[in-house]
């Protein structure tokens, strides 16, 4: 178990540490300089001079990549050029509705596709089943922003019980909060559902046609039996790797789903950010968003070392 | 009674293929046609006939700029395919050339950056860095390619490696071996003709990924530019208007859903063609 | 009365007939051996009587459990009888216990499905039955994982999973097939115990006519969906009627007739050859020791000769004849073709060539025939021409017009011809047979023999024939070559070897290998 934890973790740092060098690379080579960027053209030389040395552009950049990663481990974030505060504290902010959105839709997105995968292989092939897979398909299809663009159109404009966007704050309630956070939770739920329901589904009935299940049957498990206790732990396999990789689909859905109903969340914040050429907080939020996503992987790895006994002494 | 739902399984299959076909072909047509013609001029703006419902003048009905709604959803039809194919073909291109030779060097040293370096991308939410990028280097089609192509290159590179891992293991790659054939030329000769077909089916996946990924940067701005029309950019200007036209946010979001609807099964039906898996019954 | 009877069963797929009229008997205690190739019947028989056939089957007929019917009952008694009643050991071990569980769940499970139980209780049970199968808790506990054990003693899990409840009938399909020799016995052994302390019905399923005659008491020999000859074991060894049978029984003690004349040259020779795998790290600070696959392998093949070089898995054999070919780097030693060395000449490789085991795996799908069988060519720098892809498709058999199919339109055997007519095409003094009779059924095995050998003889060719099989062995080869953890422990005349063995290991595997007895009498 522990070779493992520590190769898994060692990888997780790597990952951060290119990940970051990157992402410094990529703001260092904007056209012209950061300041100059962040400013446009028509801005007075001395304004962007203040900038330059506010930056700290004046210095070299292993010198500003250091500080800038000193201060991220130390929570320092940087200080937003726009909004003139702490980026950590607008992030703070931000979390607020991002963090209960992306568990919202996380939640959902399980809850709907593990009955819904666990129905279509236990009764392949019937009427139940080939309506998930037609209702999965088009679930896939579906742009998540139009589909929450109508459902705005139904249940806000025209049913009006959710609302149709911004965010009251946790003061207003948590029934406000879940008026608030239903539609695009739902809006980013039901894409990423019907894959996990899709990938659950085959998953299940990879491992249904196992040889274990045959010698588990022979025992005289009786099909659903068969499929509680020996299909389902061997199947989360591929699913775990699934619900992984959808965590960064939440995140980005997010910034354009946080768009269509005006959330004040953390993609919103990045993508105003962006319009503003406001670099410190694209850098820092970046990073953020990138840290939860290898984060989560690591956790997914930790699962897969739960669920496989194989994988706890591999090296 | 089982052969019958078996048959009709089958059935089931080919007419998703067909469908699928069908869906791709109408919009891949309409594409082409924009080419050459569109009923109305979409850089042709006309106050007069704004925000008009469908109608036989209008089918799909006009925008608050009085553009042909129909005209506008063809030529959209281009701009996504487009987009989404020099995406899939960027993420081909580069990427199974690096999973082929992850594959053939595998355990070595290239074999591990090939597969660190798709891990990085991985790690990135992909369409957060598909907005950084255009935003840094300016929104335009170029970059709007260029940001999704970049994220097919670690799926396309991962699934050849995955498919070809076990080709090695084969007799068949051993007696090239013994025939004195190198690590490339058994990857040209011997392994990329038996993962074509996976990477068919990817393909038209990573297309339908592509065209949904194109919608969701225009969307928010950062696609094609105005004046050329993209799907994604109508829905964002449908929204102000939603009350007034909701026949504006129906056309182009029903193309995109049928287009990438379309490729999906097209996807769905190939695998089955192209893979027919015999289950051999165990003896 | 019999514990088992099965009457005219008929089993058919999706409308395709399987079975036609299948009928036998097993009474208490009685061990009935199953026989026939692949395609046969044999297992769908066996999963018949446990109702677990595959989707679209349908049966007719009758079969009477004790005095259950099986036809008519309804799932939950079937369900009551499986595990219960009826036990079942499938063929692949590897495959037939839950990765993510114990084996101490997986065998207290039978009992806990069928008996209020607590699990303790239950984990005791388990416990007596897996000593009773001989794998005794001090060295494994519950706690172990099925990837923990190694394929006979997950074998013997699988078996401990079907008799935890003591059923009155216990079917083994191809319980051994999978496993090495030694092992094999050792299965075999375990079964026959279990049989007698238990007086159970022991259903024995297999391909291999050596494996049964041993210890069955009833043979039953399946053809097609039909079984075309039953009977006591004895009885039948001695008297059989039906043709089928009579050409069964003489693939299997099937020896080739081989002319070539053996030279004084020599081939190929390998001289204290060393190969090292590196090993997996399981500690940060220490750099695990190789693992040692060839470990000082000395020998020569003479011209015109077919050595035989025996082993059971992982004895190295396959390592060594990537060796030979060039195709893994040595550590240590010499290897020449021809008095060249194959690695430092890659010329030298020209006048050897290989045919494998696996007859499904050696061929790319993608490529026709024609184009498959001229590979060898790229060594040689020029591509085939037609004539000689007609010349070596036709000599091994096949036709001309052959060359323009794909390879999945031909049957095991047919393939495993292609894959002769490959190694053949750029006319080689060595082709190394690397488990290449191994995979094909008894008679399609002899008929491969047969050409091997009539082609030796014809084009004076020398093989290395790399087998686990002994009876094969014996039935080929000039010297017989016996490999064990890397090194070569006994080698001599194939007559030599078999009658007095020198070395322990080489006496018990030739005491393991399951034997028939050459049938006087028999006219075919």
């Amino acid at each position: 178990m522990l070779p493992y934890l520590i190769k898994r973790l060692g990888s997780l740092i790597v990952s951060l540490f290119v990940a970051s060098l990157v992402i410094f690379a990529c703001i260092e080579i904007v056209p012209g300089d950061p300041a100059s960027f962040m400013l446009g053209v028509n801005a007075q030389p001395d304004t962007v001079n203040a900038l330059r040395e506010e930056l700290g552009l004046n210095t070299s950049h292993t010198q500003r990549y250091v500080s800038w990663i000193s201060g991220l481990l130390k929570g320092d974030l940087g200080t937003s050029y726009t909004y003139r505060s702490p980026v950590s504290d607008i992030v703070a902010d931000r979390l607020q509705v991002s963090v209960p959105l992306a568990l919202y839709a996380l939640t959902l997105t399980i809850l709907i596709a593990f009955p819904v995968g666990v129905l279509a292989a236990a009764w392949r092939g019937s009427a139940v089943d080939l309506f998930v897979m037609g209702a999965t398909q088009l679930g896939i299809a579906v742009p998540n922003f139009w589909f929450a663009i109508l459902m705005v159109i139904v249940f806000a404009i025209n049913l009006g019980w959710f609302s149709a966007g911004g965010f009251p704050g946790w003061d207003a309630g948590i029934l406000a909060v879940i008026k608030a956070l239903t539609l695009p939770a739902v809006a980013l739920a039901l894409p990423q559902a019907s894959i996990l329901a899709r990938v659950m589904r085959s998953s299940l009935l990879d491992t249904l046609s196992e040889d274990y299940i045959r010698s588990a049957r022979a025992k005289g498990l009786s099909r659903r039996q068969v499929m509680w206790r020996h299909a389902l732990r061997n199947a989360m396999i591929p699913v775990l790797t699934i619900i992984g990789l959808q965590f960064s689909f939440l995140l980005a859905g997010a910034i354009i789903i946080e768009n269509v109903f005006f959330l004040p969340g953390l993609g919103r914040l990045v993508f105003q950010a962006i319009t503003q050429r406001d670099l410190i907080v694209v850098e820092s939020v970046v990073m953020l968003l990138v840290f939860a996503v290898v984060l989560v992987n690591f956790l997914v790895d930790l699962a897969y070392a739960w669920v496989d006994p194989r994988l706890r002494e591999r090296s | 009674m089982m052969s019958e739902t078996r048959s009709s399984r089958k059935a089931l299959k080919s007419r998703n293929l067909f469908i699928g076909v069908a869906l791709t072909s109408i919009f891949a047509l309409a594409a082409l046609l924009s080419l050459i013609w569109t009923p109305y001029d979409v850089t042709q703006l006309d106050i007069s006939s704004k925000l008009k419902s469908p109608s036989w003048e209008h089918l799909f009905g006009t925008d608050h700029f009085g553009r042909d709604t129909f005209s506008m959803v063809m030529v959209g039809a281009q701009t996504s395919i487009s987009v989404a194919f020099i995406a899939v073909g960027i993420g081909m291109g580069l990427g199974v050339p690096l999973g082929l030779s992850a594959a053939a060097y595998r355990g070595g040293l290239l074999d591990e950056f090939i597969m660190r370096g798709n891990d990085l991308i991985f790690a990135f939410p992909s369409l957060l860095i598909a907005i950084m990028i255009t935003a840094v280097f300016g929104p335009s089609a170029v970059n709007a390619i260029i940001a999704i192509g970049i994220f097919n290159i670690p799926v396309f590179a991962r699934l050849s490696r995955g498919a070809a891992l076990p080709l090695w293991t084969r007799d068949f790659i051993l007696s090239a071996r013994v025939a004195g054939k190198g690590s490339a030329r058994i990857s040209v000769e011997h392994i990329l003709p038996n993962i074509t077909n996976l990477l068919v089916v990817q393909g038209t996946i990573q297309f339908s990924l592509g065209i949904l990924a194109e919608a969701g940067l225009s969307y928010v701005g950062l696609g094609v530019q105005p004046p050329i029309p993209s799907w994604g950019r109508m829905l964002a200007e449908s929204q102000t208007l939603i009350s007034i036209a909701p026949h504006l946010a129906l056309f182009p979001g029903f193309a995109i859903l049928l287009t990438v609807l379309g490729l999906n099964l097209a996807g769905d039906g190939l695998r089955d063609l192209l893979d027919p898996r015999i289950r051999r019954t165990r003896r | 009365m019999s514990l088992l009877s099965i009457q005219d069963l008929s089993l058919s797929i999706h409308g395709q007939s399987i079975l036609d009229c299948v009928s036998m008997d097993i009474g208490p205690g009685e061990i009935c051996g199953v026989i026939g190739e692949s395609g046969s019947g044999k297992s769908l028989t066996a999963l018949s009587v446990m109702q677990l056939l595959p989707e679209g089957a349908k049966c007719s007929g009758s079969i009477a459990l004790s005095d259950i019917e099986i036809l008519q009952a309804d799932e939950k008694t079937l369900c009551n009888i499986r595990g219960r009643a009826v036990g079942m050991v499938f063929q692949e071990p590897m495959t037939a216990l839950n990765p993510v569980q114990t084996i101490g769940q997986q065998v207290a499970e039978t009992i806990r499905i069928h008996q209020r139980v607590s699990r303790s209780d239950a984990m005791v049970q388990a416990a007596n039955t897996l000593r009773k199968c001989e794998l005794p808790q001090e060295r494994f506990p519950l706690s172990r994982y099925p990837h923990e054990l190694s394929g006979g003693q997950r074998q013997r899990v699988v078996i401990a999973m079907a008799i935890a409840l003591q059923p009155k009938l216990l079917i083994a399909d191809e319980p051994t097939t999978a496993l090495d020799v030694t092992t094999q016995a050792e299965i075999l052994r375990l079964l026959q115990r279990l049989v007698a302390e238990d007086g159970m019905g022991l259903m024995l399923i297999t391909h291999d006519l050596a494996v049964v005659t041993d210890i069955a008491d009833h043979i039953v020999i399946m053809n097609n969906g039909k079984v075309v000859e039953c009977g006591q074991a004895k009885a039948l060894h001695s008297n059989m009627n039906h043709p089928y049978t009579k050409s069964l029984f003489k693939a299997s003690t099937h020896q080739p007739e081989r002319l070539g004349q053996v030279e004084d040259t020599v081939l190929l020779s390998v001289q204290n050859v060393v190969r090292d795998y590196p090993m997996a790290r399981k500690s940060l600070i220490k750099k695990p020791a190789p693992f040692r696959a060839l470990n000082d392998v000395s020998f020569n093949i003479y011209k015109g000769e077919c050595l035989g070089l025996v082993g059971e898995s992982g004895c190295g054999k396959s390592t060594l004849s990537r060796a030979i070919m060039g195709l893994d780097d040595t550590q240590g030693g010499v290897i020449t073709l021809n008095g060249r060395d194959v690695f430092a000449d890659e010329t030298a490789r020209e006048k050897m060539q290989v045919v494998f085991q696996d007859p499904y795996g050696s061929f790319n799908p993608r490529h026709k025939v024609g184009r498959l069988v001229s590979e060898p060519f790229f060594r040689l720098g020029r591509s085939a021409t037609n004539d000689e892809i007609v010349e070596s498709l036709v000599s091994v058999g096949l036709e001309a017009e052959d060359r323009n199919k794909y390879i999945h339109e031909f049957s095991g055997g047919q393939r495993q011809r292609i894959a002769i007519a490959r190694a053949l095409i750029i006319k080689p003094e060595l082709i190394i047979l690397d488990e290449a009779v191994s995979a094909l059924d008894v008679s399609i095995r002899a008929q491969i023999l047969d050409l091997l050998a009539k082609l030796s003889t014809e084009r004076g060719l020398t093989y290395l024939f790399i087998t686990h099989d002994l009876t094969v062995v014996k039935a080929i080869s000039d010297r017989v070559l016996v490999m064990r953890d890397g090194r070569i422990i006994e080698h001599g005349d194939t007559k030599t070897v078999f009658h007095s063995p020198h070395h322990d290991y080489t006496k018990k595997l030739i005491a393991s290998a399951p034997q028939i007895q050459p049938v006087e009498g028999i006219n075919i």
